[in-house]
């Protein structure tokens, strides 16, 4: 090491202070190690909390309560006009990520959780080279890489700052409303801003190159969705590629490639929005041997160790799901192995949430999951339009369903459509957890008029037992003992 | 249709082994006879090969776990089915398999967290626990009781359903090997304490194998060590006079097949030495073969490979012999067949110097010949009025035995008779 050099040594090193890091090096703190979070951003949070999650619900709220207003006139109240002053838009979502920004650095410093500004690399198995801060070198005794994944683009697209062709983080800035909106992609995050956008008056086209919209989620839960932006969207084209971007001064030229034809449009602005991938580049991972796979994941296992066992990787650089709430638990397991105890990574369900208008979540198998594995299923449904509560709140379009195995009635995946399934799909992650059967959700009494009744009652479904649904006995479910 | 298939019996009572590596994924096309997974042994680290081809549908088992005989391993759908759509992606690390009742093939036991994180803490295999709960749910009562059950029975291990809590999830940690050490403590100020204070490696199979083994031993057998220096000058001008006539170097003769071809010839005459202790039947089993078990230094810990019929051997063979195994023993790829049957063992620690040792035997051999290191010395001969000083070449030798079968005379009339052997190279000869 050269003279005048600093460097400083931890017990724990954890690299990025997003969800996964910043839960990681908590619980580290928590059982007693001395922990170092290096991260390169000013503030704590990740995409997550910066360009993330936080930022997105605060617009989607905002678009909840615009589009609300509108619809009220159909129950005799109406609103005059609503007018979006942007610039305090801004401020209040800036606002809350301020508030969770600097509620973390408390939270660091109440634990005696050194935060170092700085990008960090590996110099070898046990020393970070930081560039950017005074300290210039970290040794530690055990590293937690928590440094999360990035916005992928076109090919042969490179997006300029404050350019018109924007990710999802030029999108959450809000710099404007665009008058027409491109959306290259049909996965939750181009669904959740084409929306907002939508709502905030942009005439939004979306296009995705698959045949479908949100691939993977059952065709049921999403179909509410797409008659939804079906009228709310200029236009939803699927199985159309972009060929081209050209951005100049007043807007962007877009080349979209559909099925039949390949058309040349105008727009004010694109969001690209075609998935995310693994920050696991320029770390000095290969040097270290650290392995990754052919997706640039770092391979862990159960206790997200790294092909080298005193390294930890967790949250979205360590695999898929790339949710937040995945990588905080992963971010505890990691510190709870460091710390010696037996944890593990056992989660049985990582629950799912798009928080478009209406709202889809699920949790454990899917039914298109279980047709594909060719499982034997029995499905049950209680949608909305037999809810009390969903009527009131005109969610009659709403569905919840649960996945049983036929033989024991264990529950093994839940999926719901509509307003307030963020919530919901607890009681089903609870319930999967807990190995619960259908019996034990019908039994469980729950609040009337609400919408968690649809859940006890997709479970009396299978019993068939549903008070609010008629199914004849044997046509669907199973008949009770006598 | 799908099949399961279960480790099979490998023989040589053998009913566990620890899954070092899975070598297929759910989803692969595989034929018969590739190998399926690589399973660590209490004597050898061997291959599983498919007794069927088709596509793998799901494989229950993950490196670094422990297996019984009998669990399932791999499920396979053979060939002659319709192909079916496949999982794109591995199915996540979940538990599938014995019989927890209620759960269907393929589900994970049905526990709460808090269930699980129990049955981890204790080192609790959640899929061998019987379930009380309604639906085949495993509670935290059944994973205690399944701890009770497990300590009151004779083979914790495998009666009681309970995997010993080191084979759980640490079992990761030692399969990489260590990196280099952190660099140099500069900036730490005395005193301040170390992390981690301590480390718990668990016990590997080949470790917990020589651990039992050590342990048991040394709590059943009397062990008496008889010293002795053997004078070897004579034999080591033969052993490089051979040398230096083999052009091969890999062909050169170390001073180990030497010892074995005189200890053979040795026990021979003292067959009690070549013997077992019977104590069921209170009976010492003389044995009829010489199969001499050589210790070797393996990078997994002391593994014994065994020379068959080493009394009907040549020096020549033992050594060619010796040499294959060793190189087995190194690489991991010794047998059942290769590590066991030993009659005798002998243990030669010269290579790494020290003046003296206390072997523990074998058992339920009764004997076991040690060798240090070979050094020059001066050697007084004559009477007390006239005697001359020479220098010799001498090795160190150590016989350790059971007292129970022989007496402390007959370990010194054993000795006596090696050194005889090893110091005139004549009388090995005919005595071969």
């Amino acid at each position: 090491m050269v003279m005048g050099e600093l460097s400083q040594e931890t017990q724990v090193a954890v690299i990025g202070g997003g969800p996964g890091g910043y839960a990681a090096a908590f619980r580290a703190a928590d059982l007693g190690l001395e922990v170092t979070l290096v991260e390169e951003e000013p503030r704590c949070g990740g995409t997550c909390l910066l360009r993330g999650c936080i930022p997105s619900k605060a617009l989607l709220q905002t678009a909840e309560i615009i589009w609300d207003a509108a619809e009220a006139a159909r129950r005799g109240v109406r609103f005059p006009i609503p007018e979006l002053d942007l610039v305090k838009l801004r401020a209040w979502k800036d606002g809350i990520i301020d508030t969770l920004a600097s509620g973390l650095d408390r939270l660091a410093k109440k634990r005696n959780v050194q935060i170092v500004r700085a990008r960090a690399v590996f110099e070898n198995a046990h020393t970070l080279r930081l560039e950017g801060s005074d300290l210039t070198h970290l040794t530690f005794q055990h590293a937690v890489i928590a440094v999360g994944s990035e916005p992928l683009s076109l090919p042969g697209v490179s997006l300029k700052p404050n350019g018109r062709i924007m990710d999802s983080t030029g999108a959450l800035a809000v710099h404007d409303i665009p008058a027409r909106l491109l959306v290259v992609g049909g996965g939750y995050i181009g669904l959740e801003l084409g929306c907002a956008y939508a709502v905030f008056g942009s005439r939004v086209s979306l296009v995705h190159r698959a045949e479908r919209i949100l691939g993977g989620v059952d065709d049921d839960l999403v179909r509410p969705l797409v008659k939804r932006i079906g009228g709310l969207f200029e236009s939803v084209r699927l199985e159309t590629e972009v060929e081209a971007l050209r951005e100049d001064a007043d807007g962007v030229t877009a080349v979209l490639r559909g099925p039949s034809e390949t058309r040349e449009e105008r727009f004010d602005r694109v969001l690209i929005a075609v998935g995310r991938a693994p920050r696991s580049r320029g770390l000095g991972l290969e040097a270290l041997g650290i392995a990754t796979d052919e997706a640039g994941f770092i391979r862990v296992d159960g206790q997200r160790r790294t092909s080298m066992p005193h390294i930890y990787a967790v949250g979205d650089v360590a695999g898929h799901p790339m949710l937040a709430h995945k990588a905080m638990r992963e971010g505890k397991v990691a510190a709870e192995a460091i710390a010696g105890m037996p944890s593990a990574y056992d989660v049985q369900a990582v629950p799912a949430v798009v928080y478009t208008d209406p709202q889809i979540a699920w949790a454990g198998l899917t039914e298109t999951e279980a047709r594909r594995k060719n499982m034997a299923v029995k499905i049950a449904r209680f949608p909305w339009g037999a809810s009390g509560r969903a009527l009131t709140m005109d969610a009659a379009d709403g569905l919840t369903k649960i996945l049983f195995d036929p033989e024991s009635g264990r529950i093994l995946g839940m999926g719901i459509v509509g307003r307030g399934a963020e919530t919901m799909i607890a009681e089903g992650v609870l319930a999967l957890e807990m190995g619960a059967s259908a019996e034990d959700v019908a039994l469980t009494v729950h609040a009337h008029p609400t919408l968690s009744e649809t859940e006890g009652e997709a479970a009396e479904v299978f019993l068939g037992s549903a008070t609010h649904l008629y199914v004849p006995q044997g046509a669907q479910g199973k008949t009770p003992p006598p | 249709m799908e099949k399961v298939f279960r480790l099979p019996d490998l023989g040589e009572g053998i009913h566990e082994g620890e899954i070092v590596e899975v070598l297929v994924r759910s989803g692969d096309l595989i034929t018969e006879g590739q190998p399926l997974l690589i399973v660590e042994t209490d004597k050898a680290t061997v291959e599983i090969p498919s007794p069927f081809a088709g596509v793998v549908q799901a494989v229950h088992v993950e490196a670094g776990q422990v297996v019984h005989v009998g669990d399932p391993l791999v499920t396979v759908r053979e060939k002659s089915e319709p192909a079916e759509e496949l999982p794109a992606a591995p199915a996540p690390p979940a538990p599938t398999g014995v019989e927890p009742a209620g759960a269907a093939e393929g589900l994970p036991v049905a526990a709460s967290p808090a269930t699980r994180r129990l049955a981890r803490e204790l080192g609790v295999d959640l899929r061998r626990v019987r379930p009380s709960g309604p639906g085949g749910r495993v509670t935290s009562d059944d994973v205690r009781r399944a701890v009770e059950e497990a300590k009151t029975s004779e083979r914790p291990a495998v009666v009681g359903g309970v995997a010993p809590p080191e084979a759980q999830e640490l079992l990761e940690e030692e399969r990489i090997p260590p990196v280099e050490g952190p660099p140099s403590p500069s900036g730490m100020p005395e005193g301040a304490p170390v992390f981690p204070a301590e480390r718990r490696v668990p016990l590997k199979s080949f470790r917990r194998v020589i651990a039992r083994r050590m342990a048991d031993s040394w709590a059943r057998v009397p062990h008496v060590t008889h010293h002795d220096g053997v004078d070897i000058s004579e034999l080591e001008r033969l052993r490089q006079e051979l040398n230096r006539q083999t052009a091969d170097p890999a062909r050169h003769l170390s001073l180990t097949p030497f010892l074995i071809k005189a200890a053979v010839a040795v026990l021979k005459e003292f067959p009690a030495f070549n013997a077992r202790l019977d104590e069921a039947r209170q009976e010492i089993v003389l044995k009829a073969h010489y199969h001499v078990g050589v210790a070797v230094d393996s990078p997994r810990g002391l593994v014994v490979p065994v020379l068959k019929d080493a009394d009907r051997k040549s020096i020549t063979e033992l050594a060619t012999e010796l040499r294959a195994l060793s190189q087995r023993a190194r690489s991991g790829e010794l047998s059942p067949e290769d590590v066991s049957g030993g009659t005798f063992t002998l243990t030669n620690i010269g290579a790494l110097g020290g003046r003296g040792f206390t072997p523990i035997i074998n058992y339920p051999q009764t004997a076991i010949l040690g060798a240090g290191k070979a050094r020059l010395e001066p050697v007084v001969t004559g009477t007390l009025d006239e005697h001359t000083l020479t220098v010799r070449l001498i090795l160190p030798v150590v016989l350790a035995f059971d007292h129970r079968v022989v007496d402390g005379a007959d370990g010194a009339r054993f000795v006596n008779r090696l050194k005889t052997l090893l110091e005139d190279p004549r009388l090995l000869l005919v005595s071969l």
